[in-house]
């Protein structure tokens, strides 16, 4: 007795064969000195808060801008350069309690689901085009992080951030290896089903905050 | 759910629709915003000129080399942890998820949009089995709740304004008051459904392409939900059509460039995910198990026509509907199948068959703003000009049903409209004799009584232009 | 400008619907090449471009009845045709039409050849019209053929804008189909009904006294409904109406 995979590709080989065209050529748009401009703008378009800051001083940055909104429990992942960093300069002073993502989500889900209210990750790059960010989860710095909380902080290099999602595949070479789980993100989480009317929010983050990191800000 | 309809009315169910003044407003109003979004995103005609032609390209390579990529898909994605599964109907598919979620012990199951499992009818499949699935993107949620089918491939409740989701809110979900603020209604559905993500033994989604070259599957969203059920439940399942498979990761970038555009006038979706097989050693989180299930149902049948197999480069951006005049009236119900508006109109006679569908490719006046806005250019008009030919002529075994449509009266009524035209003296005759008496014809003939219903009966002139040149002394060079 | 391929003469292909409900409006097409400088051949071995049996799955029948029409325009002359349906009908369908057919070359000659009226007018002949009528506000319903198969859009408005004393007012559905589509009109009355009263509604409200187009089915549609339900404006063929300013009616 034959498959049905045997019967699909059977039928689909029996077919007759047609020509193949070209990729015709097509480029996706650069945008030069304008690229961080570009970027700002598509996230802020998308409800995103966009903040240029330096490598010194975002951790402090951060720790206002959550107090600001009430913040108590952030999670993040310890392991990370950034989540050091960020450790570190929470140790001392008035800040909110760092929750670290660092046991099996089978563990963690009370937490992740119902209980810390921010969670800060790090982005592999941005892409000007569409206001994205590249997020390339590992197991340092997992999925849910940037998922479950109702605020999502993302850390970017400005160094990073490129023009388009093609120019960011070919370069990075992604085809080459890619991970179990690679995701843009492009603002706050959002819903137009009722009436065409925006709501942000709806399964996903709320809030998107994302920390641009450059020189001097 | 909705129970599957066998034959299509479209026009008795689109009397009901027309006479239905708040549907029809619902409609127009969501599709002149849908319409006049996507024209602010293609504002740019060269930028695309050479987007669509490369989209076109790219999709119908890839379904030059469907057999192949879908091998290599399969091949990649086993070699990545995924676990591929073949399903020639929609019952098979039905039975091989039911089977991977019983071997799994799931009981509960969230799903993101898919509008392949909708095809399937798999969620009263799996109630009939005892497994709960709850839909999570919130339109979906959103007729689940009112026991429906969607009436849009993007916006599944586009059919409904907030007060009736809010009368349906406050009637169904347990403590939410009633309330027309969408804030509120979209916070009571995210309350709702958190729990559901949290305590799911399986999240089921769709796919928007398959990259044969790294066998990932990549899944666009806006809400979250389907990120939610591919990550957070211990096992995943993804459905899919045999025609979503791409030949490279790069195709990915022209055509996330057209989508989201095309469908909704975003410029990207909130969320693109790219899963590439289930959670490794050492990752925190990430399904444990990955499945794809590869679903036919008919589209290898229609991959044998190479004409008719341009139906299948579509990328489900629902453009062709926004635009279609006829859908804007009557709404997607009417089309009583899964995919409603111009893309139904193709792909639905040849799936089920035009013997129960028939009527579909004559629901249109070929008006042509479907073809005008797809993003990887289906030759829309000239295919429901083909499946026409194929009702009354059938010429290929790829449609199912041909022929069904064949009558002795047309066959007749078209012999007699060949021999007029295609014959200069008879024609000369009949146009006199018309120009004559036509205007003596009652308004109650079988051709003029619905013409007339709102119309004013066609005046004949008294002289055909025939004759009026001949009259004039218009040259009949005829060398 | 004179083009310097400008041609002395011209093929008219009437269309049956001219030929039977508005021979006026072709006609009028006729006169406004002669005024051009042009002999124009109107060929009565013609009938009909075959786009009905083609549109309802009868393309045997459409072919024999095109065949006719490949045998009435002999001459390499372009070919004029006052429709966007039916000039698309024979510029885009005629060479799929006559696919593996041993007319085929013949066929994809034709097409070649085949022009809209006022893309006529405009692209090839450079026509400069001179208004001699009374001021009045008129819209355009340009037909789904004209704009979708032939890309003629801008061409007519050219013409149309040419006229002094005519204010051409847009109508924001202009684009959107009238509801006829030939059999559809019978087959999905209750949608065609509702087509056409949205585009009489739509027409009306932009307050012109007359409603111009390329394309007497859409007419014909059109003007029934607003003759049937009383509304204050009135329709005619661009030709026609181009005419009619032309002599100063």
């Amino acid at each position: 007795m034959t498959s049905a995979r045997d019967r699909i590709l059977s039928r689909l080989k029996s077919a007759p064969r047609r020509t193949m065209p070209e990729r015709p050529d097509w480029a996706a748009p650069r945008y030069g000195e304008g690229r961080m401009t570009q970027f700002r703008a598509m996230l802020e378009a998308a409800h995103a808060d966009v903040r240029e800051v330096s490598a010194a001083e975002w951790p402090e940055l951060l720790r206002a801008i959550l107090a600001g909104k009430g913040v108590d429990q952030v999670l993040f992942a310890p392991a990370t350069a950034a989540g050091r960093k960020l450790a570190e300069a929470w140790a001392t002073g008035e800040a909110p309690r760092l929750v670290p993502y660092d046991r099996p989500i089978e563990e963690m889900k009370p937490v992740l689901v119902h209980e810390v209210q921010a969670a800060v990750t790090t982005a592999r790059s941005g892409i000007a085009q569409t206001g994205s960010l590249v997020l390339w989860p590992t197991p340092d710095e997992p999925r849910l992080m940037s998922l479950l909380p109702p605020i999502h902080v993302v850390l970017v290099d400005k160094a990073r951030i490129v023009d388009s999602l093609a120019d960011t595949m070919a370069t990075e070479a992604w085809a080459g290896g890619m991970p179990t789980n690679a995701v843009l993100v492009s603002g706050p989480s959002k819903t137009a089903d009722i009436e065409q009317t925006l709501a942000y929010g709806v399964h996903g983050p709320k809030e998107l905050i994302v920390l641009v990191i450059g020189e001097a800000a | 759910m909705a129970v599957e309809a066998r034959t299509s009315d479209f026009g008795g169910k689109a009397r009901v629709a027309l006479n239905d003044p708040k549907l029809r407003a619902n409609f127009r109003r969501a599709m002149d915003g849908l319409m006049s979004k996507r024209a602010a995103q293609f504002s740019d005609k060269e930028e695309w000129t050479a987007l669509r032609a490369r989209g076109a390209a790219v999709r119908a390579r890839a379904l030059a080399r469907l057999p192949e990529l879908l091998e290599q898909l399969e091949a990649k994605l086993t070699a990545n942890g995924v676990t591929v599964h073949w399903a020639e109907t929609t019952a098979e598919a039905n039975a091989v998820v039911l089977e991977i979620l019983q071997k799994a012990g799931a009981r509960r199951v969230i799903k993101g949009k898919s509008m392949v499992t909708e095809e399937m009818h798999l969620n009263a499949h799996l109630e009939a089995n005892g497994i709960r699935a709850v839909e999570s993107d919130l339109g979906e949620y959103i007729i689940q709740l009112a026991g429906q089918a969607p009436s849009h491939i993007v916006m599944p409740c586009i059919h409904m304004n907030k007060v009736e989701i809010a009368e349906l809110f406050a009637a169904r979900i347990e403590g939410q008051p009633y309330t027309e603020n969408v804030d509120e209604l979209t916070a009571a559905a995210r309350k709702a459904l958190r729990d559901r993500f949290a305590d799911a033994d399986a999240g089921i989604s769709g796919v928007n392409f398959a990259v044969a070259e790294t066998g990932t599957l990549v899944l666009i969203e806006n809400e979250g939900n389907g990120r939610l059920s591919t990550t957070l439940p211990p096992l995943h399942i993804a459905v899919t059509g045999i025609e979503k498979v791409l030949e490279k990761l790069d195709d990915v970038a022209p055509l996330l460039s057209l989508l989201p555009r095309s469908a909704t006038g975003q410029v990207v979706t909130t969320y693109v995910n790219m899963i590439s097989g289930p959670r490794k050693p050492g990752e925190k989180d990430g399904p444990k198990e990955v499945h794809l299930v590869l679903l036919d149902n008919g589209r290898s049948r229609v991959f044998c026509d190479t004409e008719l197999a341009d139906t299948l480069r579509c990328i489900r951006c629902a453009a062709c509907m926004n635009h279609c005049p006829v859908y804007t009236r009557v709404g997607g119900h009417t089309y009583s199948f899964t995919y409603p508006g111009p893309i139904g109109k193709i792909l639905t006679p040849q799936i089920e068959g035009l013997d129960c569908a028939g009527d579909q490719p004559h629901a249109s006046t070929l008006c042509g703003a479907c073809a005008e806005v797809c993003p990887v250019q289906i030759p829309i008009p000239d295919l429901l000009a083909r499946l026409r030919t194929e009702a009354v002529h059938p010429t290929s075994i790829a449609v199912k049903g041909g022929g069904s449509g064949r009558s002795l009266a047309e066959s007749l009524g078209w012999g007699g409209w060949t021999a007029l035209y295609s014959s200069p003296l008879i024609y000369r005759i009949s146009t006199r004799l018309l120009g004559l008496f036509g205007n003596l014809m009652p308004a109650c003939t079988p051709m003029l009584r619905e013409w007339t219903r709102i119309r004013s009966k066609p005046k004949f002139a008294a002289k055909s232009l025939h004759e009026l040149a001949r009259e004039r002394g218009f040259s009949n060079d005829e060398r | 400008m004179s083009k310097s391929g400008r041609p002395h003469t011209a093929y008219f292909f009437g269309t049956c619907l001219v030929d039977l409900f508005y021979p006026e409006a072709g006609l009028a097409g006729m006169e406004l090449l002669q005024r051009e400088g042009l002999r124009v051949v109107f060929p009565q071995k013609q009938t009909c471009c075959g786009q009905p049996a083609r549109n309802n799955g009868h393309p045997d029948e459409a072919r024999a009845v095109a065949r006719l029409q490949l045998d009435a325009f002999p001459g390499d002359w372009p070919i004029v045709v006052p429709s966007g349906s039916c000039a698309g009908m024979m510029k885009v369908h005629y060479p799929q039409l006559f696919e593996g057919d041993p007319d085929h070359a013949r066929a994809v000659a034709f097409s070649a050849r085949v022009f809209e009226l006022t893309q006529f007018l405009v692209e090839v002949l450079d026509a400069k019209l001179t208004d001699k009528g009374q001021p009045l506000t008129i819209t355009w319903h340009p037909s789904c053929h004209a704009q979708r198969e032939m890309g003629v859009v801008d061409q007519p408005k050219t013409l149309l804008r040419q006229l002094a004393n005519v204010t051409l007012v847009e109508n924001p559905r202009e684009a959107e189909c009238c509801g006829f589509g030939g059999t559809f009109a019978v087959r999905q009355a209750d949608i065609s009904a509702a087509m056409v009263t949205d585009k009489v509604a739509s027409i009306e409200q932009t307050g012109a006294a007359q409603v111009i187009s390329g394309d007497c089915g859409c007419l014909m549609n059109i003007t029934g409904a607003a003759e049937k339900s009383r509304k204050a404006f009135t329709g005619q063929h661009i030709a026609e109406f181009l005419l009619e300013r032309c002599h100063g009616r």
